[in-house]
């Protein structure tokens, strides 16, 4: 008896059974892959993960190609890229898809939390799931801030120059911390070697092996739907829940879909719109950094302006940066601040359905505002949007226990 | 249907004003369309020649090689050593300025830049009003000034070819005190060799070069975009389909 127990999820024989005497192999696939299931009634919301997924294997490519022909110095680091550009074969290619996907990494990722925020993902059991995915989402604003500096163009420079000198704000230890950032008195060749190295290593490590413990946890409570429904409080006599499929072939069959109709818009970019009107490439980023002429309006790039908008609306430096660092922080604390009963948008009333609402319309128009000159009129829009911003979190706790729910019913709604 | 007509009109109308309102702002608030046309080779190769006869005496391009210009262009190796490259030997070369920098940099107060990507970080629009927007400006060291860049250390290189202009430029001091400064328009002074469409063209031709050597690879990028989208909505079908497949047992 115990010999046949030990010989659950191994193959019978030949070189796969050669293998699982010795590496975990098909057990490990079944577990996450083969027998991984997750609920049937999966929509449009639920393919960012594997789009992610996705995305971050395009730019880890890209990334190493790269590599290849960048020269991380100030002298020569503008005049490599337009060397990958021009003259090494199918670097335009390599780089376009590089710098665009920075851009749908964001584009991606922000989608994925959206779901979450609709579908309460984040709620118990899946609070870890989410304080990591939090951790991935700092982690990859770090690596796209740092690999910006890399093609060293105004934008690079300056806009970097602005976002370190943040830290300086900081009392006591601020001037010190941004020497120790910068690594000199200014941002130069030392700078650019540095977050090559952070770019390039250390942040693209942490952030492989944030998705992997990511993706262990998630696997360890299954994945929520847009039901909120837990499929695994109703299983078969086999033990497979009956509203889950198996990931593979069920779950891939339909991701591949989603994968094909991601790559026709990513290539439609890459392809026809490489700069997307400047968003994606900044015009001034086709000018070598110059420290003695600052650019007429320093602006980071799409993804950061939300925050970036909150920064500028506080009067005081220092407490711009630290609501600055709040407004990156606070979805973290989420799986507290809210209380409601249910978990899915499509059981709760008006008031949850109105403030997410007017949260991704507060999102969206602090994005755009983070984009334009600080005329008194956009900072006014961005101080009232930023309380918005804020007030989504803070007053969370109070309306989502005063919203009226619906009852959430046994088995999850699916229409085949 | 009267009504609609009027309504029309009124739009129009409006729209009228409000573009002439927009020219009226100093400093290339509103600039004029450039209206190029990469496709258009025989435009590129008037702006090849534009460009090496007039610009990169004092500009270089070195990011672009005179090879690169020939396969894209439709130039063999002898018309490019023939009629572009004056201070190049071989035709993988880049674009080099004949005038040294520094001495640029000591002559002009500041070296001209390099024009590689100059069509990708100011846009085209921007270049060609550039090159049309020079007027008299006698308290200027070169004698002249920009109406898109006020205070360019450049010298109208092209006067030549378009004589010199002035500019009506007004100041209205505002009842707060403030002044506004309005541009109302050049006035031809002395005639150049070209009339002025003539010019319009010399310049849209130069500026489609420029935008050109920002980024050689735009034309092919684009073929291959199409043939891309194509395959991948070929896979997406049977994709879709396997899907389907896959999924008709799911109740």
């Amino acid at each position: 008896m115990a010999r046949i127990e030990a010989e659950v999820g191994k193959s019978k024989g030949g070189f796969m059974k050669w293998i699982d005497d010795r590496f975990p192999f098909t057990e490990t696939m079944r577990y996450h892959v083969t027998e991984y299931y997750a609920s049937k009634n999966f929509n449009f919301w639920y393919v960012f993960g594997v789009l992610a997924f996705v995305v971050l294997f395009i730019q880890l490519f890209t990334g190493i190609f790269l590599t290849m022909n960048y020269k991380p110095s100030a002298a020569e680091a503008f005049s490599s890229v337009e060397y990958i550009m021009r003259d090494v074969e199918w670097g335009w290619l390599i780089r376009y898809m590089h710098s665009t996907g920075s851009s749908f990494f964001f584009i991606v990722v922000y989608l994925h939390m959206f779901r979450a925020m609709l579908y309460g993902s984040y709620k118990k059991p899946r609070e870890l799931i989410w304080i990591i995915g939090m951790l991935i989402f700092i982690v990859l604003m770090a690596e796209a801030f740092a690999g910006y500096l890399l093609p060293w163009g105004q934008m690079s420079y300056w806009g970097a120059q602005v976002i370190i000198s943040l830290f300086g704000s900081i009392p006591w230890v601020g001037d010190a911390l941004v020497e120790i950032i910068r690594g000199d008195y200014s941002i130069s060749d030392i700078t650019l070697n540095r977050f090559f190295a952070l770019h390039v290593i250390a942040l693209p490590l942490a952030l492989i092996g944030l998705i992997f413990v990511h993706i262990v946890a998630l696997h360890e409570v299954g994945s929520n739907n847009p039901d909120g429904i837990e499929i695994k409080n109703n299983k078969g006599a086999d033990g497979v829940p009956l509203d889950g499929v198996a990931f593979h072939p069920y779950h891939t069959s339909k991701d591949l879909v989603a994968i094909i109709i991601f790559l026709i818009i990513f290539c439609s970019v890459v392809f026809f719109a490489p700069d997307m009107g400047g968003y994606f490439l900044e015009h001034a980023n086709f000018e070598p950094a110059n420290l003695t002429a600052t650019p007429e309006h320093i602006a980071p790039v799409w993804y950061f302006t939300p925050f970036y908008a909150i920064l500028r609306a506080v009067p005081d430096k220092l407490w711009g940066f630290i609501l600055f660092g709040l407004s990156v922080v606070i979805p973290l604390f989420l799986p507290w601040l809210d209380r409601s009963r249910v978990k899915s948008i499509r059981y709760r009333g008006w008031i949850y359905k109105s403030a997410l609402s007017m949260f991704v319309v507060t999102f969206l128009v602090l994005g755009w505002l983070g984009t334009m000159p600080a005329d008194p009129l956009y900072v006014l829009a961005a101080r009232v949007f930023s309380v918005i911003y804020f007030a989504f979190f803070i007053l969370m706790p109070y309306y989502t226990t005063i919203d009226k729910t619906k009852p959430v019913p046994d088995r999850v709604v699916y229409h085949g | 249907m009267v009504k609609f007509k009027n309504i029309a009109s009124l739009v129009i109308v409006s729209a009228c004003f409000l573009t002439t309102q927009g020219l009226a702002s100093v400093a290339g608030a509103e600039l004029e369309s450039a209206d190029i046309d990469l496709s258009n080779i025989n435009s590129l190769q008037r702006g090849a020649a534009n460009f090496m006869n007039y610009c990169s005496g004092c500009h270089s391009a070195k990011y672009v090689r005179y090879n690169t210009i020939g396969k894209d262009l439709g130039l063999s190796e002898e018309m490019l050593i023939d009629n572009l490259m004056f201070n190049a030997e071989r035709t993988f070369e880049t674009i080099q300025a004949s005038m040294p920098s520094d001495d640029a940099a000591q002559w002009y107060g500041t070296a001209p830049p390099d024009l590689s990507l100059m069509a990708r970080a100011k846009g085209a629009d921007y270049i060609f009003n550039f090159l049309k927007g020079f007027y008299v400006e006698a308290e200027s060291p070169t004698g002249v000034d920009n109406i898109v860049l006020p205070g360019t250390s450049m010298p109208h290189v092209l006067w030549e070819l378009q004589g010199y202009q002035s500019a009506h430029i007004e100041n209205h001091e505002n009842d707060d005190g403030s002044v506004t400064t309005t541009f109302e328009g050049f006035e031809q002074m002395t005639p150049g060799m070209m009339d002025s469409g003539d010019y319009d063209k010399f310049v849209r031709d130069t500026v489609n070069f420029l935008a050109y050597i920002a980024e050689p690879i735009r034309g092919f990028r684009v073929v291959l975009g199409k043939w891309v989208i194509m395959y991948l909505f070929f896979f997406l079908i049977i994709a879709m389909m396997l899907k389907k497949q896959i999924w008709k047992d799911v109740k």
